[in-house]
């Protein structure tokens, strides 16, 4: 279990600590006191016994990460999580922040449904951010009334998970959320295209006998989204960006409106790793082919793709252990992200450790305009303490989360969340 | 008595020919204004009302403006008419003009449809609404209405609320007040504004309590329903919150402004009762001096030059 105390007094002793904000990387001290950073320094003096000293000698001390796609499933589906629930896992992921998607039962598309994820999300352990629908019920036909969503709370506007296909309305959509000042977040998928495609079109899927979904589903759709954004100079976010056609399309529209993230399961897997119909690498968009993968990682390390999103999607037992046709789509990510992550792009593929905290920290809170400034003095403390070098085995014990779909389970990563500060709390893994 | 021969819009038309039928119109206020409100000018001259869209107070205030001149007016709905049978518009127009008519007044969802007139009637042509285009009527009894109201109409600050993307009175009222020396600011849901808005000269907020706190006058637009089905805005409720001329907001201004609306008003979306029924909204004298304006339009493009006014 998860161990928390207060911050009364909280000195994290000889941690390296890297600002990704300031990009200052340095060893030092930090002090928190009721929840704020009351100083940082090569070195602060303890006198007094009610001092916290943790020492954080060989562990990096950084920011809270972010995670911009998380689904909660409250309400309706609070089998699978909740946001209380969700809260812990992202505390074991060492994530301070969260946003949460709209595809609940009810969904989450007016100010009503807004004040009512950010009201209950007040006192969890940490910041909840609600996305609110782009369409009524997300029925891509009907505009949601984004301006009072906004007074309530909603941070960006999404149908995540049933992808707009209407030009004109994602057009509108658009144009009326420029005005709002607030990004679409686009799951950028021709459903025709994709068709009944339950994994990634390519000789496994043949193989396997399973029907394919192909990258091209993706890659007309992100280039319509591209076209559409950049013609109206709006602001667009891509998720979970799959396939090496939408990296070459989102390097040639790149701007400051233009985004996109990718997921951790993304970078670590490939199609034939589906070789046994295992239901928990059934997700959407699909695991893609290694030459995908390997164009994903160059994405992440070069900067045309943003952050890191967990995409962290719960389901239950019975939800997935079925076939693989009718299994649901969508595995957990928050347990298991930065061991994952860590893992595939700096222990075997060379990116920095500094580099890759700001796909998981500052990036992500750019993309939704989140206070980024947080490694400061007299800032609410939102800290997250790891140890970038422990091979650790994923296992149920890690999961905090209400449902285990993960296919991580089992699996080796490097790279462990040791200690986490949020809402002054601290927290011990 | 005008340069021009055809009232079809603002755009290419002469800032001396509208600011005669401006400053005509004040004679003709105090013609409806006096007991007998008759100047018969027009005596003998026959003008056919077509009426192709549905209208009520535009219409009215033709057939009474003409009236009111003596003329002989001839009422034409396309709901009565062959244009039912399948007749079409040229077809329709030649038959009318082959009775001799002096002019003609055109209401039509198409734009464009008042300029095609031209091409097929030898009298005068006035625009009473051409789809989404001009309504240039209506922009010159604003014009009126402003005029009577401050003295002027150089320098004012006037704010247009709503569907700017949609609608003929922006269109004209943005083209008159430019050519007038005002300032102009368009306010609305980024869905209906038109995106080449800075082009025609005008700036363009989503921020109505900036627009209320700087202009002299504002125009509240009538807001189509439809336009939220066709999914342009979410919600009467967003729109009412975010772009209505509500009576909280109005009511904490520091100054008076003077409120208008085209009409037909939907009450509680784009103006609330208290602000329509406010003394600062000249909404009901927008309306006598819409028959004044069409009075003196009509009188200007086709009364003889030997009957002075």
């Amino acid at each position: 279990m998860i161990n928390n105390t207060n911050t009364k007094k909280l000195l994290l002793k000889g941690g390296r600590i890297i600002d990704p904000f300031s990009k200052k990387t340095f060893v030092g001290d930090l002090l928190v006191e009721n929840g704020v950073i009351s100083k940082i320094a090569d070195s602060i003096a303890s006198r007094g016994k009610d001092f916290n000293i943790i020492d954080c000698k060989g562990l990096v001390v950084t920011h809270g990460f972010c995670d911009i796609h998380a689904h909660f499933r409250e309400p309706g589906r609070e089998d699978k999580e909740n946001l209380s629930s969700g809260s812990l896992a992202a505390i074991a992921g060492g994530f301070t922040q969260v946003c949460t998607m709209p595809n609940t039962d009810p969904v989450i598309d007016s100010p009503e449904h807004i004040h009512y994820i950010a009201s209950k999300s007040k006192n969890l352990p940490i910041d909840i951010f609600p996305i609110g629908a782009v369409s009524k019920n997300l029925e891509g036909e009907h505009l949601t009334e984004m301006m009072l969503m906004k007074n309530n709370g909603a941070i960006a506007f999404t149908d995540d998970g049933m992808s707009i296909q209407n030009p004109q309305f994602m057009k509108l959509a658009l144009t009326y959320a420029k005005m709002v000042d607030l990004p679409i977040l686009n799951h950028s998928e021709d459903i025709y295209l994709r068709n009944e495609g339950v994994m990634n079109a390519s000789k496994t899927s043949s193989n396997l006998g399973l029907k394919g979904n192909t990258s091209l589903a993706e890659a007309i759709m992100v280039y319509r989204d591209l076209l559409l954004a950049s013609s109206l100079d709006a602001k667009l976010h891509l998720l979970h960006v799959t396939t090496k056609e939408a990296v070459d399309l989102i390097k040639q529209f790149k701007s400051k409106n233009i985004t996109s993230e990718v997921c951790p399961h993304h970078l670590y897997f490939s199609d034939e790793d589906i070789d046994n119909f295992n239901t928990n690498l059934k997700v959407g968009p699909p695991i893609r082919s290694k030459t995908d993968r390997k164009k994903l990682i160059e994405a992440v390390k070069s900067g045309v793709i943003d952050c890191i999103a967990t995409d962290h999607a719960p389901h239950t037992l019975e939800d997935k252990e079925t076939t693989f046709n009718d299994a649901e789509f969508g595995m957990i990510g928050l347990e298991s992200c930065f061991g994952v992550v860590n893992k595939v792009l700096v222990k075997e593929n060379g990116m920095s450790l500094k580099s890759l905290i700001e796909k998981l920290t500052v990036n992500p809170r750019k993309v939704m305009n989140i206070d980024r400034d947080l490694f400061e003095v007299g800032k609410k403390a939102q800290i997250t303490i790891i140890d970038p070098n422990e091979k650790w085995t994923f296992s149920n014990q890690d999961i905090y989360s209400k449902s285990s779909n993960s296919p991580f389970l089992g699996h080796e990563i490097v790279g462990k969340v040791k200690h986490v500060v949020s809402k002054n709390k601290f927290y011990t893994l | 008595m005008l340069k021009s021969k055809h009232l079809i819009g603002l755009e290419n038309f002469p800032t001396s020919d509208l600011k005669k039928i401006i400053d005509t119109s004040f004679k003709f206020k105090e013609i409806l204004e006096s007991p007998d409100r008759k100047a018969i000018l027009l005596k003998g001259k026959t003008i056919v009302n077509m009426f192709f869209e549905n209208s009520t107070r535009t219409k009215i205030s033709f057939s009474l403006a003409e009236k009111r001149l003596g003329a002989d007016s001839i009422n034409f709905s396309s709901s009565t008419s062959s244009v039912k049978k399948g007749e079409t518009l040229k077809d329709t127009i030649q038959n009318i003009d082959a009775m001799k008519i002096d002019g003609a007044v055109i209401r039509h969802g198409h734009p464009g449809s008042a300029l095609k007139l031209t091409e097929y009637i030898d009298g005068a042509v006035i625009n009473a609404g051409d789809g989404s285009h001009e309504h240039p009527t209506q922009a010159i009894l604003d014009m009126v209405t402003i005029k009577e109201k401050f003295g002027k109409i150089k320098d004012l600050k006037v704010g247009i609320i709503g569907d700017i993307l949609n609608s003929r009175v922006a269109r004209s009222d943005i083209f008159a007040l430019k050519k007038l020396g005002a300032e102009v600011v368009v306010c609305g849901p980024s869905t209906l504004l038109p995106s080449n808005a800075q082009k025609l000269g005008i700036n363009v907020t989503h921020n109505i309590d900036e627009v209320l706190k700087w202009c002299d006058v504002v125009i509240g637009l009538r807001i189509q329903l439809e336009r939220m089905h066709l999914g342009r805005i979410p919600s009467e409720r967003e729109y009412h919150s975010e772009f209505g001329l509500t009576y909280e907001r109005v009511s904490k201004l520091k100054k008076d402004i003077v409120i208008m609306h085209p009409g037909p008003m939907n009450r509680g979306v784009e103006i609330d009762s208290k602000i329509a029924d406010s003394d600062n909204a000249v909404i009901l004298d927008q309306v006598l001096n819409g028959v004044a304006s069409r009075m003196s339009i009509l009188y200007l493009l086709l009364g003889d030059k030997s009957e002075k006014l």
